[in-house]
């Protein structure tokens, strides 16, 4: 039999999961955790490169030895620690590897969590489901840390993975907990149409251009200060603005821009970005030594998620979250590039520490009442309810697919009241439909149709939530750009949005923003 | 069937309904630069969503999505239909692996081979937490490219001897093991050398390199054998001439 009851139960084994597993198994007790997150993740960040570099993350080298550093977008001074171009790649696999060092962490591969369980105020675990098993089991934990990364998904054109579904914020959300700031989403522009593959900033950090039909560098127009090394908000919106001029190419996806390398010569970009050629020459058939690459803006990341103070901790005892799931407020309204990845090693790091002392504080493992109680709920919703339902004209398919367009469509790069208003109420529609969504498939083993179910319906949440907390903030800041309040407005809006579930549509309310070190000034470039 | 359809056949298999595993053919809408990967999700969409297959990242980097297409072990986000259909595309499960359902297998023994080789650096002395260990381009080239693995089991579906040897472990775990004894800042290279020099280890290998053909990563697992091969025989030697010694 398999143990089922833990000290920290983490949900999730990207970055931010692994990261905040080590350091509870480690519990560094030499560490004492400052409070103010900003100030706290800049003094805590190249200890956390040094880390990886002693587990035997590959970064980069310059010739005396030292790990190699690199401008990325927005920021003026090489501050990037890069592993070729592979950085989030060989960061994950670093952890995952190290991972294996300790006994202590117990892997449950391919369990889905669908719902958390909350006995007398705190979470004391989760409810799974194990894919392979077609059983569902309840996984209890006197700490229960959220990991389970971004929610690109819920719009038609990301950079993210499949499995990027929302479903940390859901669970979070669903038991009480706000999700702070989720209208601050941001695209990223330069991925290729079709797939939505990303072409990584270091393109331009090493010098690429953004050129438009008339062979222009149009960032001049826009932004002649920084050029191509402006935010990501920033270039996404010049696209846009260039395709509405009309200056864009077209292609059997739609409109594009163009990012060239070429000057750059075979030998920069063999050797410091070889990834973009591999990708751009497997994935569109060109070579960018020669050819233009065809790029837009996608979905990329989201700022908002879980909200949580510097330690992870949300308003539910005993719920922790981190990385992209969660909303440390460290961004602000924008995020510069690299920085997430950052962010999971940090905060990862200090969310296993502070879940790890919480539960030793508990001296016994949670009682079992309650989770046998949510695994039979669980059981009851999942496999009476939504696998028992005949397939109907409703698919999975097909409701995704409306509300991805919806999201692209009206809570996108630019936003008004209208669009988002139609797209809230769109939302709603489409949340009750979903009840009548039937399955093809009535297998427990790998039904991998009905997590897609449980998926969408983490992602309708999500999406009401940034598509409500969109409507709500009516002013433009960083990647929030209203057309309809182009101006940033200090003294209503310098303050997160909370947006808590109810029945009905999510109730919005708004917490100050902490001040600290660094008053926020506009942007001037 | 329109000339511009492709018809796919799968191999599906449900472990709940019993019996044997089954093709079955679909006909779906072709595009010049379609992947494998999208016409199963075409498929899963629009005529089929039983059908059932890993995969996450579509470029290339998560590992997920392997198949057998048309009989060659193949990432199926990275394998355009246009390279590889004659008249049908075939996709079945990746060889050598227990089938869970349709195209998904079993790793769980891949993940418990990767972790006996100890797949990460280990020291006695971890030295200054604040200062990084000094390493130089070309000690980073020397592991470079084993550190690439994506543990996406083309190899180990492509290798005949762990076909014949589950027990063999196989090429991507050999590869991790050498990476790590490559590495400047390792010091468990004996350990891991110790572990590799066995019947089950790399001497299973009869290096027929096919790991190395079908690797989309260019890591070269044959390669890696090869190399662990002589440095276990170094050890051998070493440790026969010199007993006590310790290598590197
Ligand atoms: C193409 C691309 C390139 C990027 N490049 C960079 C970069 O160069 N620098 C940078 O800083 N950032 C980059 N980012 C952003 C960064 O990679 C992500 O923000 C970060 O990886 C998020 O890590 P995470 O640990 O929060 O979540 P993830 O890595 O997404 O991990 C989530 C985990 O949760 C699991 N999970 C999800 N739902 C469930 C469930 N219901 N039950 C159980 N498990 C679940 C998943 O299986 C997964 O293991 C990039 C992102 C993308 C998509
Ligand atoms: S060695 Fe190559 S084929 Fe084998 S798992 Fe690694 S990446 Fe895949
Ligand atoms: S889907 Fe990730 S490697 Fe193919």
């Amino acid at each position: 039999m398999e143990r089922t009851s833990f000290d920290i139960v983490v949900v999730g084994g990207g970055a931010a999961g692994l990261r905040a597993a080590i350091a509870a198994a480690e519990s560094d007790p030499e560490l004492t955790i400052a409070l103010d997150a900003v100030e706290f993740f800049v003094a805590r960040c190249p200890k956390e490169i040094i880390q990886l570099e002693h587990w035997g993350c590959p970064w980069s080298r310059d010739p005396d030895g030292r790990v190699s550093q690199r401008a990325f977008g927005g920021m003026s001074v090489k501050r990037t620690a890069f592993a070729a171009d592979k950085v989030g790649f060989h960061i994950l696999h670093t952890l995952f590897q190290t991972s294996m060092k300790y006994d202590r962490i117990h892997r449950f591969d391919e369990y889905f969590v669908t719902s958390l369980i909350v006995d007398g105020g705190a979470c004391t675990g989760v409810v799974a489901m194990n894919l392979r098993g077609g059983t569902m089991v309840a996984i209890q934990g006197k700490a229960t840390i959220l990991a389970t990364g971004g929610c690109g998904r819920v719009y038609e054109f990301t950079t993210n993975g499949f499995i990027k579904t929302g479903d940390g914020m859901a669970l979070a959300y669903r038991a009480g907990v706000p999700l702070k700031d989720m209208e601050m989403v941001q695209f990223h522009p330069t991925c290729l149409p079709g797939t939505g593959i990303l072409i990584t900033e270091a393109a331009r950090g090493e010098g690429g251009y953004l050129v438009n039909k008339e062979g222009e560098r149009y960032m001049q127009r826009y932004l002649p200060g920084k050029m191509e090394l402006g935010p990501r908000d920033i270039l996404s919106r010049a696209m846009v603005q260039e395709m509405k001029a009309g200056r864009a190419f077209e292609g059997p996806y739609g409109l594009y821009l163009g990012l060239d390398l070429r000057h750059l010569g075979a030998k920069k970009i063999n050797e410091r970005i070889p990834m973009v050629r591999e990708l751009v020459e497997k994935y569109m058939g060109l070579d960018p030594i020669h050819e233009l690459i065809p790029v837009r803006p996608g979905q990329h990341y989201i700022m908002g998620g879980v909200s949580t103070n510097g330690k992870g901790e949300t308003t539910l005892p005993g719920l922790y979250a981190v990385g992209e799931t969660a909303c440390v407020s460290i961004n602000g309204a924008n995020r510069l590039g690299s920085n997430s990845l950052s962010e999971c090693l940090v905060f990862g790091a200090a969310c296993g520490i502070a879940a790890a002392a919480f539960a030793k504080k508990k001296a016994s493992y949670p009682r079992g009442g309650a989770a046998r109680e949510a695994l039979k709920k669980e059981e009851a919703r999942v496999f009476d309810g939504l696998l028992g339902r005949e397939r109907a004209k409703e698919t999975v398919a097909g409701l995704r697919v409306e509300m991805q367009q919806l999201m692209e469509r009206d809570v996108g790069i630019f936003r008004e009241d209208s669009a988002l208003g139609d797209a809230c109420g769109m939302l709603g529609k489409i949340r009750d439909r979903f009840a009548a969504v039937g399955l093809a498939d009535k297998d427990r083993v790998f039904n991998t149709e009905l997590t897609a179910v449980l998926e969408l319906d983490f992602m309708l949440d999500v999406a009401l939530a940034i598509a409500h907390s969109a409507r709500n903030r009516r002013e433009s800041r960083g990647a929030h750009s209203r057309t309809d309040f182009p101006q940033r407005d200090d003294a209503n809006y310098l303050k997160h949005t909370l947006a808590f579930r109810t029945d009905g549509p999510p109730r919005i309310d708004y917490v100050p923003v902490t001040v600290t070190k660094w008053e926020p000034v506009e942007r001037k470039y | 069937m329109a000339a511009s359809d492709v018809v796919f056949r799968v191999k599906r298999y449900r472990p709940e309904s019993g019996g044997r595993p089954t093709f079955q053919e679909y006909t779906i809408p072709y595009r010049n630069d379609m992947v494998v990967l999208d016409g199963l999700n075409y498929i899963k969409d629009h005529i089929d969503p039983t059908l059932t297959f890993r995969w996450s990242c579509r470029m290339g980097i998560c590992g997920s999505c392997g198949a057998d297409v048309n009989g060659q072990p193949r990432l199926t986000c990275g394998t355009y239909v246009r390279d590889v259909h004659r008249g049908a595309v075939t996709v079945e499960p990746l060889s050598n692996f227990p089938i869970l359902k349709d195209l998904v297998v079993d790793f769980d023994d891949f993940l418990r081979k990767l972790a006996s080789v100890t797949p990460y650096i280990v020291r006695k002395d971890w030295g200054d937490l604040r200062k990084e260990y000094v390493q130089y381009p070309e000690d980073v080239e020397a592991y470079r490219q084993q550190s690439l693995c994506i543990n996406c089991m083309l190899c180990y579906a492509a290798c005949p001897v762990f076909g014949s040897s589950p027990e063999f472990v196989g090429p991507a775990a050999s590869a991790l093991a050498l990476r790590y004894n490559r590495d400047t800042r390792d010091e468990g290279a004996d350990a891991r050398l110790a572990r590799l020099n066995t019947k089950a280890g790399v001497w299973e290998c009869t290096f027929v390199g096919e790991c190395s053909v079908v690797c989309p990563k260019d890591v070269d697992p044959a390669a890696a054998i090869q190399t662990l091969k002589f440095l276990a025989t170094m050890r051998h030697m070493r440790r026969l001439l010199m007993p006590g010694s310790s290598s590197r």
